[in-house]
């Protein structure tokens, strides 16, 4: 049997997939977008950060703008795992995998970048050994780096369950046993990611020398803290919802039913509209509250056209309050051109809000007497960051070529 | 590491008056090389630089005549609630130490650049490239004060050395090391001004003459409401330098 018959083999049971040269083909273009992210990467730990856009103003740029981004929008695998396993909603159990490796990507990207984005990468250890336990980065550092392992233990069982690897006895009783104890990662990976989570808008709202950023909160945990474990909610199964339409529209399959993909955008929808009353709730007390008591107007916490009002307006209004209503009404749900573009809303909204709260937070100038300064990232930036978009394209082709992330799949194609 | 405010007996603090400050910029030299900064290749880029002591230029925005200009020497505020330790994932920086110095430890820093972000004052700064000496000048280093590698992020330390200094003098004399006379300890920026306008000692000592000049009418703190109690105090009798000190809404008065 040739190499090109014996791969055919390796496809999940009864399906088809498109010639390997294709594939090969596609994987060379994503290969272009990883070597230009390695060499990036090797100038990074050769020269050190120097080689970036960064300065001693912008310390955080589209790097940890990326991060909190991905991090957010890979909260499906959690927060899917947690309906699914914990309050079994069992129609999930359909798109399920999916949002696994979606969260897979995203974590195991955003850890990839940090070891770029961190001075000292061979320290990055020092987050366990010396650890604040005051500082909402290290809540960040202990939980992310867990809640990857739980999200490498819940990628396992599918990676056994490739039909040639699947055939060996002890790989096809692990990925069994590993089914049998997923309800309980998925709750240590809810516990773990609606902490981490949490921590990382915390990790902005205790800025109390930030008056962008700073809010005030219950206990020792800022508004930030719930408002960002709620977008990262409101956001995650959207994307879920987005990339199973792209791998569909770029395979040309259909791989889940409209009506998965539709009850996946109303959970998201109704996480949006849980977030817009406190997202509106929280602005409100900050452009009454923390402002005027740091002396601070509303309009100075604006500049030009890059930190302008329209992003706010974009951020608030746009994509919340429209996705809200057109994934909640569910005569519009129903057609497909409202529900995929209020998921691409709301994620897009979820990724200014990270991006307004890393960026703009940090280019007011606190002191009256210094001024607004930009940001803008340079290549050796967009390297790294479009070499783990590349990385998350070839994890999701492979997963979809060989693995059976798709239980409807085979049905939904007869 | 606590974000909670501890006071200190000793609480060394420093008082700028900025109607006599000239803008020399004399302090950012004595700094950069009392602190072995190393030169920058190219330092166009003044966003890139290292300036633990930074003299910033405020203008009153009015046409000539009427216009003025003053100077506000910057170092690291000491905050008595500093907004950068608490952050600190690795407590790599610290306020643990009687004289309220906020620490920064240079091999335990993993440089997450997370204090600068939290930093109001732009106090922090990030080593983005190797420090290199030209040839010749790395016998310019001092013992005193540690280099820095790339990667980590460095501020003002009071010229914490020059403290241990004092102290060992005042040992080897036979003197209290804890209760040291005004002036036995000053950093490199106060030492050089030429005109006297900074003055450096124990705000809680009575026989230093910052202890009476924090509490002039005329002196100010840098972003008070903020909230983060700094010992760096300054003095004007401008009232349109003393506005700028802080940001006020338009019916406040500074």
């Amino acid at each position: 049997m040739s190499f090109i018959e014996a791969e055919k083999t390796w496809y999940p049971e009864g399906v088809t997939r498109c010639g390997l040269g294709k594939f090969l083909g596609w994987l060379a273009i994503l290969g272009a977008f990883l070597a230009f992210g390695a060499v990036a990467a090797f100038f990074i730990f050769f020269f050190g950060i120097g080689v970036t856009g960064m300065d001693n103003y912008f310390g955080f740029g589209l790097w940890i703008t990326f991060d909190l981004a991905v991090i957010a929008l890979g909260a499906g695998a959690f927060f899917t795992g947690l309906l699914r396993y914990i309050i079994r909603i069992d129609e999930l159990k359909d798109i399920i995998n999916l949002a696994v490796i979606i969260g897979f990507i995203c974590y195991s990207g955003a850890m990839l970048i940090l070891t770029m984005d961190i001075g000292q990468p061979l320290r990055a250890w020092f987050g366990y050994w010396h650890p604040n336990v005051h500082s909402m980065l290290t809540e960040v550092i202990f939980c992310i780096t867990c809640y990857l392992m739980v999200l490498i233990i819940e990628f396992v069982p599918l990676v056994l369950e490739q039909k040639q690897l699947n055939k060996i006895p002890f790989l096809h009783h692990l990925a069994h046993n590993f089914h049998v104890v997923m309800p309980l990662f998925a709750g240590i990976g809810a516990f773990l990611s609606t902490f981490h989570q949490g921590s990382l808008g915390g990790m902005y709202g205790v800025l109390f020398g930030r008056p962008y950023a700073f809010r005030e909160g219950f206990f020792i945990w800022p508004w930030t803290f719930f408002l960002f474990v709620l977008s990262a909610i409101a956001s995650g199964p959207c994307m879920t919802v987005l990339v199973c339409a792209l791998v569909e529209k770029a395979t040309g399959r259909k791989l889940t039913t409209y009506r998965v993909k539709s009850l996946m955008a109303k959970i998201g929808g109704t996480m949006l509209l849980i977030y817009m009353v406190m997202k509106y709730l929280d602005t409100w007390a900050w452009i009454t509250g923390v402002l005027p008591k740091a002396g601070l107007t509303f309009d100075q916490m604006f500049y030009g056209l890059i930190y302008g009002k329209w992003l706010m307006f974009i951020e608030q209004v746009v994509c919340i309050l429209i996705p809200v209503i057109f994934l909640l009404v569910p005569a519009l749900r129903r057609r497909p051109a409202f529900m995929y573009w209020a998921c691409i809303l709301n994620c897009l909204g979820i990724v200014i809000n990270r991006y307004v709260f890393t960026v703009q937070t940090i280019a007011f100038p606190v002191m009256p007497f210094d001024t607004w300064m930009t940001y803008a990232p340079n290549w050796a930036e967009w390297g790294p960051t479009l070499m783990i978009l590349a990385y998350g394209g070839v994890v999701m082709s492979l997963a979809y070529r060989y693995l059976p992330v798709f239980p409807q799949e085979v049905r939904l194609n007869k | 590491m606590s974000a909670a405010h501890i006071e200190f007996k000793t609480k060394w603090g420093l008082v700028v008056d900025i109607d006599k400050c000239t803008g020399c910029g004399a302090c950012m030299v004595a700094c950069q090389t009392e602190n072995n900064v190393s030169p920058m290749e190219d330092a166009s880029n003044k966003l890139r630089t290292l300036t633990w002591m930074l003299v910033y230029e405020l203008k009153n925005g009015k046409p000539f005549p009427e216009a003025e200009v003053a100077y506000l020497p910057r170092p690291c505020m000491q905050c008595g609630n500093p907004s950068c330790v608490p952050v600190c994932p690795v407590v790599a920086t610290d306020k643990n130490e009687d004289g309220g110095i906020v620490s920064q430890i240079y091999p335990r820093c993993i440089g997450c650049r997370y204090c600068m972000a939290a930093c109001p004052y732009h106090a922090r700064y990030f080593g983005w490239f190797d420090p290199v000496w030209p040839e010749g000048m790395e016998k310019a280093i001092t013992p005193f004060a540690s280099t820095r590698p790339r990667g980590v992020v460095e501020k003002c330390s009071f010229c914490h050395h020059r403290w241990n200094q004092a102290k060992d003098a005042a040992r080897v004399a036979g003197k209290d090391p804890d209760n040291l006379p005004d002036g036995a300890y000053v950093p490199a920026c106060v030492e050089i001004c030429p005109t006297g306008a900074m003055a450096f000692g124990d705000l809680n000592n009575p026989k230093h003459k910052v202890y009476e000049l924090s509490k002039s009418p005329y002196a100010f703190r840098l972003l008070e409401r903020l909230g983060t109690d700094p010992q760096v105090y300054y003095m004007t009798k401008r009232d349109w330098v003393r506005r700028q000190g802080d940001n006020y809404l338009p019916n406040e008065k500074a």
